[in-house]
């Protein structure tokens, strides 16, 4: 039937059962009566008269009777049938339809509503007029019931909403309103509406919840104390039952306590959550409306014997699932664990708490008053129910058998400790696995059976430390040091004590008890030598820092070495430690430059501080918590030329960073530690570590050179071993031996030869111990003077820490300062070197060292003759080439060759000259002689000098001298060269011919310079040949004709020879004259060559010119010359060669050299080329 | 007024945790350890069926005897979990919420600290002062 209600509420196809009952008077329901389903919704009249006399006579009567008893009633919910049978009907034909009994009745009592009298014709037959009329009385049937029905229902909720709002009225009863609003839910679910059904309940639920919270707040109600009796019964939930009377009626007789009530509330919840196949919701509420009981009891101050609450908690948790497991499948259990498992859990803690209550944990099993009290909780259990006492397994078996013995009760806590902590593992709860299998582990080590609890505690332990729990796992030791100890894992509970004596969150007492443990084990074992205990440092002390002294760790054979370690012991009280050794790994360095001092200075931390990083704490293996990147900077060169090879970014600490996540978690399992046994241990005993830091020093001698590396760091105590196998970073110290080595290098970048300057003497001592009054003998060259301050002596002031390691002395080997002198320097040329060599005898080696020093001399000089006619000068240039400013003074020239009629005469004004850096000075003198001049002259010229730079010396410093010589310097020509203009012409034009006129006079008789084959001599006569050129090299004349000839000259005074050539000027201006040059014309035989012309012959010969070194010939001239000519010279094979010899400078005296002539360009000229700048 | 209140890295390690009643200061300890479980459970359903508008408020873990565990987790998956105290009716599902958002601030304060350290515990500048 659809069923449309009031409120806008949708509608819905219900099922609607009814009962027919007789109609009695009394079964009329009477003002108040609330019961809805025995409620008579339609009363029904039935007749089957025929006869209008009858009908008159009795029916009438009797219908009028009922109609007003259902008036008295006010029920309109009624129905007449009329049963028209067709073989009564025959016999009385005479009766009109119009009158007939239908008629009649529907006129008497149905006023208006003539739907309400139905006539059913011939219900036994079976004809299509008995279907019609049937169909038609139960179509209007269901109508009217359903009218009735939702009319009633409304009234009824109304009323029912009525009495909810006089709930805050004294006399009001929430039994009374509770049994009302059930009974519309039992309306619901009869119609099978259990979703509205459920919501009754649950507004059942939560008006006493909230009476309870408002109870808590002060807002009492009266009835509410009528909950608040003393619980006297805990037999949890009773689920099988759709409806439980017996508590049904308890609530009615008003007489229920708290539980009662929530129990039957929760159980009609359940069941029509059932209905609604929504078993997991059951799971859920149940442990809401458990926790909350509880809660609510607690709130209203409810008395409960001790346990009794668990023993309900128990009970209604299996019952709970026992009954979800009843109507549900395996499959669909096991998907929805997720939902179940908090009961189980919450069974297991209540279970657990029952047997702690009732001394079924402990190990002597209960005693009188755990036995009584067991007694008392059975009491109030009461006998099982009827339902459940057949089955084998029901909760209040389970609780009953849990309770009876010690034995019973550790099977049923094992077996739900173990469902559930498989439950939660299955699910991925492993947390709450764990603390479920923590709580086991404590009823283990109850039971005495620590080697059960230990695989527990670990697992927890681990999953703790992983996450980082610190107050957990600090707990979880405890525990788990206790069972080591029941154990007897000595070594495991000894370190798990070490872990506990330094956790900061156990109380002062606490760690002094496990650090006492420790102590106490140590000093038991003493005397059974041979058992090491070893275990993690990390716990006992941690390693803040190491500090070297020397502080670059290197330190040379036979040196002592000491550093200074500080550890941070952990522990609460001082402990006494017999021994704290380290050890120290070994090797051999293969790079031998890495054994030699300067290396070794120059690689390591400057401070000899090495820190070490805080262990990090219980910190899980997260990223985070990884350690930050240690990136350097790699360079590397290749050995022979330090040139860049390769460079990149090396990380150093990749070991830790790529370390797999799992070995991380496995943190303190001591297996991993292994005690190395290393020749090399440095041993510090009887040590006691106060709490906090401690400084511990070790010291050791060097014996083999190499590095050492720190290896393990143990701290004995007794048989107890604290180790820590990696220092991490990495410290290393580093012997070395080296031989003692002695270094001269100057303190400028090279030595000048002349100054003073110092040089620096460097000792590494290497392994040589220097000694007071071992000294250095220095054996050197004259040549090279030492020069001694007053104060220093040559004897070596070693630093005051002469045995230190060579490392160190090397920079502080004393410097000596000595000056140098250098003379005699002779050969001019750029920084000419000299070197020089020194012996020393070393107080280590019976060798002498040799060492070689170069000395540049900083000045170049160079001489030139000038001439003025016959007068002579010599000029001498002194070039400084060095970095540094000298003091030039007292310049002196003198004459080497005795020659007493010659004088050099100074021209020279100023004693003292400055010469800077690269720059030059000159000097001239004036030659005079009386008697003729030697044809050649020796001269030295010296100068002082001294670097301006410095303050004044005290020694004396030698003359820089110079030597050279002079050859033909007397003036044996003269050569005047004059241009004219042409005849009729007051100056020289360009272009047109212009004549040169070259005197060539000879000044002096025959010398004895001038003695050579080119002189002739006929009749005491003497004549030499000379070969003069006109050479213009700045291309300003063009000479017409021959520029060259042979002309013989009489060697006496005065003779003299004149030229005439014509030359046309090029370019108009100031021009120099061309030049003339003079050669000496030699012959290669005398006879042969005296026959020739010399014009012709060379003309038509090729020409040898003996070119000499400063040739001032126009050499490619002559040799174009040359070459034309050698073509045709083969018929003039054999002839003798003449040869030109340049005639030294000093002989020639140029008179025109430097002149010019003024030239005027010419009128034609249209081009002029100018140039401006 | 919370009992306990807990600040969990996204590795699910304590950052910050502190409870009222400090005597038993071990047992929340547990408690918010363990409800740890539930957050990963509903952290990863939630991964499934909201993405973009995300609900960070986890409701109710779960609720034991004597306490009501609740849950809020970041979009940088730290965690919140705060204890109540089951008999304190007066703290429904909005108080709860406000609370997790003023936490969620105040841990907000705490990262934009330059001299804080992602990662570090968090030290509370009032020491005895529970949320």
């Amino acid at each position: 039937m659809e069923w449309r209600r009031s409120y806008g509420r949708a509608p819905k196809m219900i099922h609607l059962e009814s009962n027919f009952v007789q109609f009695k008077e009394e079964l009329l329901p009477k003002e108040g009566n609330r019961a809805l389903l025995t409620f008579p919704f339609l009363h029904m009249y039935w007749t089957e008269c025929c006869d209008t006399e009858v009908y008159k006579a009795t029916v009438k009567d009797d219908l009028t009777k009922w109609q007003n008893v259902l008036k008295a009633h006010s029920s309109v919910d009624w129905l007449i049938v009329v049963v028209e049978n067709d073989a009564k009907k025959k016999n009385k034909t005479n009766i009109l339809p119009r009158t007939s009994i239908v008629d009649k009745i529907r006129n008497d009592f149905c006023n208006k509503q003539s739907d309400r009298c139905v006539v059913l014709s011939d219900p036994l037959k079976d004809s299509s007029r008995t279907q019609e009329s049937w169909n038609a009385f139960l179509t209007k049937l269901r109508t009217l019931l359903l009218m009735s029905f939702t009319k009633n229902l409304g009234k009824f909720e109304d009323d029912m909403r009525t009495l909810r709002e006089k709930r805050t009225e004294p006399g009001w009863s929430f039994c009374e309103y509770f049994m009302v609003q059930e009974e519309l839910a039992f309306v619901f679910e009869m119609l099978q509406q259990f979703e509205d059904a459920l919501v009754q309940y649950d507004e059942l639920d939560a008006l006493f919840s909230q009476y309870v919270v408002n109870f808590g707040a002060g807002d009492g109600a009266n009835w509410l104390t009528f909950f608040c009796q003393p619980v006297k019964s805990w037999n949890g939930l009773i689920l099988r039952k759709p409806i439980d009377m017996e508590k049904r009626e308890s609530i009615q007789r008003r007489e229920a306590t708290l539980l009662d009530l929530r129990s039957y509330l929760f159980s009609r919840q359940c069941t029509l959550l059932l209905f609604l196949q929504r078993p997991w919701e059951v799971a859920q509420r149940a442990l809401e409306l458990l926790h909350n009981c509880v809660q609510e009891l607690k709130l209203l101050e409810v008395s409960v014997p001790p346990g009794a609450l668990d023993c309900w908690v128990f009970l209604s948790c299996l019952e709970v699932l026992q009954r979800i497991e009843g109507c549900c499948d395996r499959a669909q259990i096991d998907s929805n664990i997720a939902h179940t498992v908090g009961l189980w859990s919450y069974a297991t803690e209540k279970l657990k708490s029952l047997g702690y209550l009732c001394g079924l944990v402990s190990e002597k099993g209960p005693n009188s008053e755990d036995l009584n009290r067991t007694v008392d909780l059975l009491a109030g259990l009461g006998a099982e129910r009827p339902e459940t006492a057949n089955a084998a397994q029901s909760p209040y078996k389970k609780l009953k058998e849990a309770l009876s013995s010690v034995e019973a009760f550790e099977k049923h806590y094992l077996d739900l400790s173990h469902a559930t902590i498989e439950m939660y593992t299955s699910i991925g709860r492993i947390r709450s696995a764990k603390f479920v299998g923590k709580d086991l582990a404590e009823f283990y080590m109850r039971k005495k059976s620590p080697q059960k609890a230990e695989t527990y505690l670990q697992g927890a332990l681990k999953n703790y430390l992983a996450e980082g729990w610190a107050l957990p796992i600090t707990h979880t030791r405890k525990q788990l040091a206790e069972c080591q100890k029941h154990l007897g894992q000595m070594e495991n509970y000894l370190q798990t004590s070490s872990l506990l004596a330094s956790d900061c969150h156990l109380t002062e007492e606490e760690r002094k008890y496990f650090c006492q443990e420790i102590l106490n084990f140590a000093s038991q074992q003493s005397d059974s030598l041979g058992h090491k205990i070893v275990l993690p440092m990390h716990s006992f002390a941690q390693l803040r820092d190491l500090h070297f002294d020397p502080c670059n760790a290197v330190v040379h054979v036979g040196g002592i070495l000491s550093f200074e370690i500080t550890m941070c012991s952990q522990m609460p009280v001082p402990v006494h430690v017999e021994q704290i050794a380290v050890n120290v790994h070994f090797s051999v360095e293969k790079n031998s430059y890495r054994k030699t001092a300067e290396w070794l200075t120059k690689h390591k931390t400057s401070n000899g501080i090495i820190n070490f990083p805080a262990e990090t704490p219980p910190f899980p293996a997260s990223q985070n918590s990884l350690p930050a990147l240690e990136l350097y900077e790699m360079f590397e060169r290749s050995p022979s030329d330090n040139s860049l090879n390769t460079t990149g970014i090396i990380c150093r600490n990749v070991h830790m960073l790529l370390r797999r996540q799992e070995s991380s978690s496995s943190l303190d399992m001591p297996s991993g530690i292994a005690l190395e046994e290393g020749v090399h241990v440095l041993k510090c005993s009887d040590v006691t570590l106060e709490p906090g830091p401690n400084r511990i020093t070790f010291r050791t001698q060097a014996k083999e050179p190499g590095t050492y590396t720190l290896r393990q760091l143990c701290a004995s105590v007794g048989p107890v071993w604290f180790v820590l196998p990696h220092i991490y970073p990495i410290v290393q110290y580093d012997v070395y031996s080296q031989e003692p080595q002695l270094h001269v290098t100057p303190l400028t970048d090279s030595l000048l030869a002349g100054i003073p300057q110092k040089v620096k003497f460097t000792v590494t001592t290497g392994h040589y111990t220097i000694k007071n009054g071992d000294s250095l003998q220095l054996s050197n060259a004259e040549a090279m003077l030492i020069l001694c301050q007053t104060e220093n002596r040559a004897v070596i002031y070693s630093n005051t820490r002469a045995p230190a390691p060579g490392g160190e002395s090397d920079m502080l080997g004393t410097p000596e300062p000595h000056r140098k002198h250098k003379d005699k320097q002779k050969t001019g040329h750029c920084m000419v070197t000299t070197d020089h060599k020194v012996s020393i005898d070393c107080p280590w080696s019976i060798y002498s060292t040799v060492i070689s020093l170069t000395f540049s001399v900083p000045f170049q000089t160079t001489h030139a003759l000038l001439s003025a006619g016959t007068r002579k000068y010599v000029q001498v240039c002194v070039q400084n080439l060095s970095e540094l400013d000298f003091q030039l003074s007292d310049s002196n020239l003198i004459d080497t060759g005795d020659s007493t009629d010659l004088h050099l005469i100074p021209l020279n004004t100023q004693s003292q000259q400055r010469i800077s850096s690269k720059q030059s000075v000159f000097f001239v003198w004036e030659l005079k002689w009386t008697q003729e001049p030697p044809p050649s002259l020796h001269c030295q010229f010296s100068v002082g000098f001294s670097p301006t730079s410095e303050e004044r010396l005290s020694v004396s410093l030698k003359p820089y001298t110079y030597e050279f010589q002079v050859e033909n310097f007397f003036t044996l020509y003269n050569v005047k060269a004059e241009i004219f203009p042409t005849s009729g012409m007051e100056y020289c034009r360009t272009g047109s011919l212009c004549s040169l006129e070259v005197l060539i006079t000879r000044l002096s008789d025959l010398l004895e310079a001038d003695k050579d084959e080119s002189l002739t001599e006929s009749d005491e006569y003497f004549s030499t040949k000379l070969m003069y050129e006109v050479v213009d090299n700045s291309s300003n004349w063009a000479v017409c004709g021959k520029s060259c000839g042979v002309i013989s000259m009489p060697v006496a005074a005065q003779a003299t020879h004149r030229v005439h050539m014509e030359v046309m000027p090029l370019f108009a201006g100031y021009l120099p004259l061309p030049d003339v040059r003079l050669f000496k014309y030699l012959p290669h035989h005398s006879a042969h060559s005296s026959q020739l012309d010399a014009d012709s012959w060379i003309e038509n010969d090729s020409l040898s010119v003996d070119k000499h070194m400063d040739d001032p010939l126009d050499s490619s001239s002559v040799k174009s010359r040359g070459s034309v000519h050698s073509t045709s010279s083969g018929e003039h094979k054999g002839l003798p060669m003449p040869r030109l010899q340049a005639l030294p400078a000093g002989q020639v005296f140029n008179a025109s050299a430097g002149m010019q002539i003024l030239v005027i360009p010419s009128q034609d000229d249209h081009v002029l080329e100018v140039s401006v700048t | 007024m919370a009992v306990c209140v807990a600040v969990i890295a996204k590795e699910n390690y304590p950052l910050y945790i502190r409870s009222t009643p400090t005597e038993n200061e071990l047992k929340f300890h547990y408690m918010v350890h363990t409800s740890l479980d539930v957050v990963d459970e509903k952290v990863s359903a939630m991964g499934k069926a909201l993405v973009d508008q995300r609900e960070l408020y986890l409701g109710l873990l779960y609720p034991t005897e004597d306490y009501k565990v609740y849950g809020y987790v970041t979009n940088s998956k730290v965690k919140f979990v705060m204890v109540v105290d089951s008999s304190n009716t007066a703290l429904r599902d909005n108080e709860i919420r406000s609370m997790f958002r003023k936490l969620h601030n105040s841990y907000t304060d705490v990262m934009c600290n330059p001299f804080y350290n992602p990662g570090d515990r968090i030290q509370s500048s009032r020491p005895s002062t529970p949320w």
